[in-house]
């Protein structure tokens, strides 16, 4: 939609003013991350520039957010759940997911809307009213692993975090493998057993590398929802499950500490990695399935 | 042809086909259930018993059962206070929760309705013991035996198991269950004779169930400890009424001797005044009354600043009446963060739908960068720009514009919350406007200009009216995702710029008023699936589509 060279005075100025508006809202959206990074390397404790940043002296700046984050216990502790609790919550939402995906994409499921919207719904309903529900039962629940069934507290409150972060990403492993298999050629499974591979035997060497893709993907976005999800931990774990984000939380809410913009950061680079896996794995997946390669 | 189709294994063909297709649809079934059973049991089941403890109301039966029932026979509407009889039952029910310490949750809970209970159920906790001493006392010096856990127990436990009263044993041990939430179905060295609860039913009663809650509750030995001064009272309360002389069961001599002795008996309905004066009063009697269904309306009429009050549903008074101005103030900033979407995100749309692939693809990264970002550290950054000492103050006052000393208040408020959550969704604006204008033909403006079409009429009459249904997707989108919300109001909206979700996490840490979080949770789901089935509608639930 270039401009064409008959075009008046005024739209000249349309255009360019348009195209201007346009970078503000760019720089809108990306600005408040881009500028998070360097004041991670700040030698202040301070969340401006200093001087000395803007001259680019390099006694401005230095690691010692990073170090703090690296060596400080607390967020040693918090970096240790996340890297426990967003694992194995993605493993529980990705293989119940994706079998229920598979399932849901027969062509004769009795009560498909209902049993969708159920499965929707962790992710329609909003996460303050999840985590107040959940605030209710996992308490009685975990009194009643600690009580009855004599587990560990501390094993219990894992367990009732990890449950809590699962079933909040199904939706997303569902919507993505679903639309995967929209696309699925039932043919080829018909074709599986046809040579004489059982239901186990096509759903591995045959459906699985085809679906492959989109379960990947739906796996990232659950470990992105448990990763980055803190009201039901707030609700739901106990301070030996702080998670990153619940530390990041209770830094911003009392006084925030430069740490913070250091974890920002890396967390910053890890999305970017993951936004870029996604987006690879659309593609490749849209290949495999003879689309456009977008 | 009347012959019908048939199968290779010589089935009629139509059930061949029946069967085949129940057994697709059990398979379906089958690698759906396990998936469907974990959401109903971690959350389907989570939220339905939220929205059951928001009318959930057993508390107040459960703590004062003997009261809840003597009090529904007093006409609160007569002007008079209660009779004895409901002091009584209130001095007994007090007593036992006040030994399981309950009774503070109670009066936390009729404080919601009433300010003052608090207190005065906390005070008068503390000051029950007095009251059964001023006849425990005397009982012990008339004989040393009533000082003996033995005695007691010697007196009312059955001597045969045709003797004992199974029924008030069960009925003391359901009671205890209820009151402190905890079973109590353990080994109680004690079982009432009938003969003696006969004789003398309140103390009986009153001894049964400290038995059961010593045995269950402390796991104690109820025959060889002192009961509770309750206890005495409920003695000198029955000696003045029954006449123990034609009794021969264990240590019948004993209660002759009391009964001789004339205990003093306290009135139950002067020494609550003694306590406090409010007990002297309609007010607590009226609370407890209107309050005592196991079901309540309460909580709901609480989130919208009415309350139940025992002339009927009436406003709270003005002081208190915050939770409608949030409600109202929530809708308000979620349609204005949505309208701030709408209108930085449909240039956004356009621009990427209009330009080539290759470029608009580059310039989506921008788009999708903040989404795949952590919530919290979009969060932090907007608390690092907006603060006092932030970086948009500091470059304002860099090229002048601001004074140093007036530096903008731009976080803690309205302002804040808007802008930070305006960037956070405006994502959620854009991605569902690109996919609708993709589908607009380029050529359409193109042929309303060349028929004499100014831009701005080509635009409005032609390409907007197409855009329209992207516009809607994503404002609902927006919108029901901002109703919702907790993290960033909380950080960046100080006490102005929050919305109801801040209340609802207020009461489930801070001020532990767990009915009424449930009750504003309740409502606040209730909205929310009504705009989702309006999305359903619009939208289409197969068409949300994620990155």
């Amino acid at each position: 939609m270039g401009l064409p060279p008959y075009a008046t005075l005024g739209q000249r100025i349309w255009y360019y003013s348009f195209r201007i508006i346009c970078g503000l809202i760019f720089f809108f959206l990306v600005a408040p991350i881009v500028v998070v990074m360097p004041l991670s390397f700040n030698a202040q404790d301070f969340f401006t520039f200093t001087p000395e940043m803007l001259r680019l002296d390099p006694a401005g700046y230095s690691l010692k957010h990073y170090e703090d984050f690296f060596t400080n216990p607390q967020w040693q502790l918090a970096m240790k759940n996340s890297l426990i609790i967003a694992p194995l919550a993605t493993i529980i939402s990705v293989s119940l997911g994706t079998l229920a995906a598979i399932g849901l994409s027969q062509s004769h499921v009795p009560f498909k809307g209902p049993i969708m919207a159920i499965l929707i719904s962790p992710m329609i309903v909003p996460l303050i009213i999840s985590a107040t529900g959940m605030f209710f039962f996992y308490a009685q629940l975990g009194n009643w692993m600690e009580g009855t069934l004599g587990l560990d507290k501390g094993f219990v409150g894992y367990v009732k975090v990890v449950l809590a972060h699962a079933v909040l990403g199904i939706p997303f492993v569902i919507i993505t493998v679903t639309a995967t298999l929209v696309g699925f050629d039932r043919s080829l499974t018909r074709a599986a057993a046809n040579m004489g591979a059982g239901p186990v035997t096509t759903f591995f060497r045959v459906q699985m590398p085809l679906i492959l893709p989109g379960v990947i993907s739906g796996g990232l976005f659950a470990f992105i929802t448990s990763f980055d999800e803190v009201v039901v931990v707030l609700f739901v774990g106990s301070a030996s499950q702080k998670t990153l984000p619940w530390q990041m939380f209770i830094g911003l809410r009392e006084q925030i500490s430069p740490t913070i913009l250091a974890v920002a950061t890396i967390l910053v680079v890890i999305s970017i990695a993951l936004l870029a896996t996604v987006e690879l794995l659309r593609r490749r997946s849209e290949r495999l399935r003879g689309m456009s390669p977008g | 042809m009347s012959e019908a189709m048939m199968a290779a294994d010589g089935t009629p063909l139509k059930r061949s086909l029946a069967r085949a297709l129940r057994r697709q649809k059990l398979r379906a079934l089958g690698l759906i259930a396990p998936l469907l059973v974990f959401v109903v049991i971690t959350f389907i089941v989570p939220i339905g018993s939220m929205l059951f403890r928001s009318v959930e109301n057993d508390i107040v039966s459960n703590t004062l059962p003997m009261t809840v029932q003597s009090l529904a026979r007093w006409d609160a509407s007569s002007g008079a206070l209660p009779d004895e009889a409901v002091y009584e039952a209130m001095y007994f029910d007090m007593f036992l929760a006040a030994e399981a310490k309950r009774h503070t949750r109670l009066g936390t809970r009729l404080n919601y309705e009433q300010t003052g209970l608090s207190s005065l159920f906390r005070q008068s906790g503390r000051a029950l013991d007095d009251i059964g001493k001023e006849t425990q006392r005397p009982l012990e010096k008339l004989n040393k035996a009533w000082k003996d856990g033995e005695t007691w127990h010697m007196l009312f436990n059955a001597t045969s198991s045709a003797d004992t009263n199974a029924a008030l044993l069960s009925a003391q041990r359901a009671r205890i269950a209820r009151l402190t939430d905890t079973p109590a179905n353990q080994e109680v060295n004690f079982a009432p004779s009938t003969a003696a609860t006969a004789l003398l039913p309140k103390t009986g009663r009153a001894y049964t169930a400290w038995a059961v809650y010593v045995a269950t509750q402390d796991g104690r030995d109820p025959a060889t400890r002192d009961p509770w001064e309750a206890v005495a009272t409920a003695l000198a309360l029955d000696l003045k009424t029954v006449d123990v002389s034609g009794y021969s069961g264990p240590g019948a001599e004993l209660l002759v001797e009391a009964q001789s002795a004339d205990l003093p008996v306290p009135a139950l309905s002067a020494a609550f005044a003694d306590m406090d004066e409010d007990w002297a009063t309609d007010v607590p009697w009226k609370t407890i009354q209107t309050h005592s269904g196991i079901y309540t309306s309460g909580y709901f009429l609480n989130a919208v600043d009415a309350q139940k009050t025992p002339d009927g549903v009436a406003w709270q008074p003005d002081d208190k009446q915050i939770l409608q101005k949030l409600f109202g103030r929530t809708i308000w900033m979620s349609l204005m963060i949505t309208f701030s979407c709408i209108a930085l995100g449909y240039p956004i749309a356009w621009l990427l739908a209009n330009l080539p692939m290759r470029k608009a693809n580059l310039l989506l990264i921008l788009v999708l960068l903040p989404f795949w970002t952590s919530l919290l550290v979009r969060t932090s950054a907007w608390k690092v720009m907006l603060q006092q000492q932030g970086v948009i103050n500091d470059v304002l006052v860099w090229i002048g514009l601001v004074d140093d000393a007036n530096r903008l208040i731009m976080i803690n408020n309205q302002f804040g919350t808007i802008v930070a959550m305006t960037h956070i969704l405006l994502p959620f604006m854009i991605l569902p406007m690109y996919s609708v204008m993709q589908t607009i033909p380029p050529s359409y403006l193109r042929a309303a200009k060349s028929l004499g079409a100014t831009n701005w009429t080509a635009f409005w009459r032609v390409y907007f009216p197409q855009s329209v249904p992207g516009i809607g997707a994503g404002s609902i989108l927006v919108f029901i995702l901002a109703i919702g919300y907790y993290i960033t109001p909380e950080i960046v909206g100080g006490t102005k710029g929050v919305f109801i979700s801040n209340r609802i996490a207020y009461h489930i840490s801070s001020s532990l008023n767990w009915g009424l979080a449930a009750a504003l949770g309740s409502i606040l789901l209730a909205a929310v699936l009504v705009l989702y089935w309006a999305y359903d509608k619009i939208v289409g639930i197969d068409n949300v589509k994620l990155g």
